[in-house]
């Protein structure tokens, strides 16, 4: 760590990892509500539970994108950060107005489009969160030195904001609802997000594997690029059956499968930066998550998003255990292990000590994805069948379900390791293990 | 990476690109709103109870356990197309009927089975509800869903 207003981003690393246990906790919950469905039925219907499983993703993810780019913003303008008061200040006011909404769902005030069921006072509170962080960061770049990892970092983070604005419109006609619905979860992970993910992981490269900027911004450039010629246009895969015209069909198809290269160039992106590294940088448990990430997202964004983005297979499996199956891989890949990716790196620098556990850190890197896997395979099998039974022989809904409960079984079992592993990794991050080394050991300095 | 992609050259093919692809996705978007209005949905139809019906279902958060045109939570029926299961598109008085009767029945409280939660609509939100879900069965949706288990 060189600059001292980085500090500010280990709040940001606490709130995330806690939101974290929460949101897997509640995930848990959800599945053994699957398999037991009276559990808790009358106290903590599912609707409630999920809202609140995915709504702490949500947040959390944003918690930790906000956290890196405090700690990355530093060394890559070269400056300290505008004001380390509005980072913390900010910090609280969103830790605060998620909290108030988890309290809400409990009591049953929300709204009521999915993930977006934040009430409006609170939605008002995420905007000026986000206005008090861009503000504060974009302030921070202007008085620095202006890369491309900052720029395209700092690009992805505005279209986070503006594209949250369509959370506000919500037409009668549901038809319109959903398209501009779309506008802000599809811009978010399939557009805006990736360049987050891209920027950050550039970030990691040249810091654990010494590359230099100049490969990586030409690579950086090529990857947000397909992300976004891709991305955009391949919001129309959500369009096939919500009233929208029926063009939808080809350009959906033919751009959301192009959707994959994005993520197939940052695998290509990760192995060869780290074939080509320059040193060994000491913290490898992050080079290791670092990797992981690029190559879970392209397994679950790209593999398991094209298994049914064609509109001709969609057709069957639209609204199937089919999709439940590639959410949960895609979200984990792209931006939990980015997230974690970026903790396993920066907290070991934020505290200036060589990263405690190590071993530990990689033990629970192969569970947490294992587990994942497991979980994804389950949901592929279960929807499958699902298809076949429901929308192929027509059988009703709940029948169809309960001939998939050895699917559930397997899901909740899988979910009980993630969270047994993402224990594993808070204690690799925070609790001293052999491999402590007095504080100050010099760490080797990455080549810019 | 190729030589011959200098990094400015990347950055304008990123830049304008981005823009490019963008612009078409506002135009196709300005089209669809239009098809939508005129064409997939009847807004003749789209009456203040349709609109209050919409408000229950999203009151109630019904989209964490059902779907709705396929999309929400994969626990509980698509009810995007409810009203047609229900028989309501011949015999809409018997489909409303079906509806309170359902709702008045929750939660089943059987053992081993996925409970609906009791909601306490009153007699004006039902009707709503039933309206919304009606008006919805009619979206024009490209014939999806396959058939009417959903």
């Amino acid at each position: 760590m060189k600059y001292q207003t980085q500090k500010v981003a280990m709040l940001y690393f606490y709130g995330a990892l806690g939101l974290f246990i929460a949101q897997v906790l509640f995930g848990v919950l959800a599945g053994t509500i699957y398999v037991l469905p009276n559990t808790l039925s009358e106290l903590l219907p599912f609707n409630i539970v999920r809202m609140v499983h995915t709504n702490a993703l949500i947040v959390w993810l944003l918690m930790g994108f906000m956290g890196s780019t405090y700690y990355l913003l530093p060394e890559e303008a070269e400056t300290e950060l505008f004001s380390t008061r509005i980072a913390v200040a900010q910090f609280w006011l969103f830790l605060v107005a998620a909290a108030i909404a988890v309290v809400g769902y409990l009591f049953h005030y929300h709204e009521g489009r999915e993930f977006l069921e934040q009430p409006f006072l609170i939605k008002v509170g995420i905007v000026i969160v986000a206005l008090m962080f861009l503000f504060n960061i974009t302030l921070t770049v202007l008085k620095g030195r202006k890369t491309v990892v900052t720029n395209i970092l700092i690009f992805g983070l505005w279209g986070v904001a503006i594209f949250f604005l369509f959370a506000f419109y919500n037409p009668v006609n549901l038809a319109l609802d959903k398209m501009y619905w779309w506008y802000v979860v599809h811009l978010w992970v399939e557009g805006v997000w990736e360049l987050i993910m891209a920027s950050v992981l550039a970030f990691l490269m040249i810091k654990l594997n010494g590359i230099d900027r100049e490969v990586v911004e030409k690579w950086l450039y090529v990857i947000v690029g397909l992300a976004l010629f891709s991305g955009i246009l391949g919001t129309g895969h959500h369009f096939y059956w919500i009233g929208a015209p029926g063009y939808w069909q080809w350009i959906g198809s033919l751009f959301s499968t192009l959707e994959v290269a994005p993520f197939f160039t940052m695998v290509v992106f990760t192995f060869v930066m780290t074939w080509k590294a320059g040193r060994k940088h000491p913290n490898r448990a992050a080079l290791l998550w670092s990797i992981g990430c690029s190559v879970m997202a392209f397994f679950g964004a790209g593999v398991w998003g094209f298994l049914h983005t064609l509109s001709s297979v969609n057709y069957y499996t639209h609204g199937t255990q089919v999709t439940a199956a590639h959410g949960h891989l895609a979200f984990f890949g792209a931006y939990v292990m980015l997230n974690l990716a970026v903790m396993a790196y920066a907290v070991p620098e934020l505290r200036g000590r060589s990263p405690y556990n190590q071993w530990l850190s990689m033990v629970s890197f192969w569970i947490m994805c294992t587990a994942m896997s497991v979980m994804t395979f389950a949901l592929t099998f279960a929807g499958v069948l699902q298809v076949h039974l429901q929308r192929v022989l027509g059988e009703s809904f709940m029948d169809v379900q309960d001939q998939l409960a050895i699917f559930y079984w397997v899901r909740l079992g899988s979910g009980v390791f993630v969270l047994i592993s993402a224990l594993m990794f808070l204690w690799a991050l925070f609790v001293p293990g052999r491999e402590r080394r007095p504080v100050g050991t010099p760490s080797i300095q990455p080549a810019e | 990476m190729a030589e011959r992609l200098t990094k400015t050259g990347a950055r304008n093919v990123f830049y304008g690109g981005s823009a490019f692809f963008f612009v078409i996705f506002l135009g196709l978007t300005a089209h669809s709103h239009y098809y939508m209005r005129t064409t997939s949905t009847d807004e003749a139809t789209l009456s203040d109870s349709v609109g209050r019906g919409k408000h229950v279902w999203e009151k109630n958060a019904c989209i964490n356990c059902h779907t709705i045109l396929g999309e929400g939570a994969y626990f509980a029926p698509e009810v995007g197309n409810v009203w047609k299961r229900w028989g309501g598109d011949t015999d809409p008085d018997t489909a409303r009927a079906t509806l309170k009767a359902w709702m008045a029945a929750q939660p089943s409280g059987i053992e081993g089975r996925r409970q609906m939660p009791q909601f306490n609509l009153t007699e004006r939100e039902l009707e709503d509800l039933a309206n919304f879900l009606e008006w919805t069965s009619r979206i024009k949706t490209q014939n999806w869903p396959p058939n009417d288990a959903g």
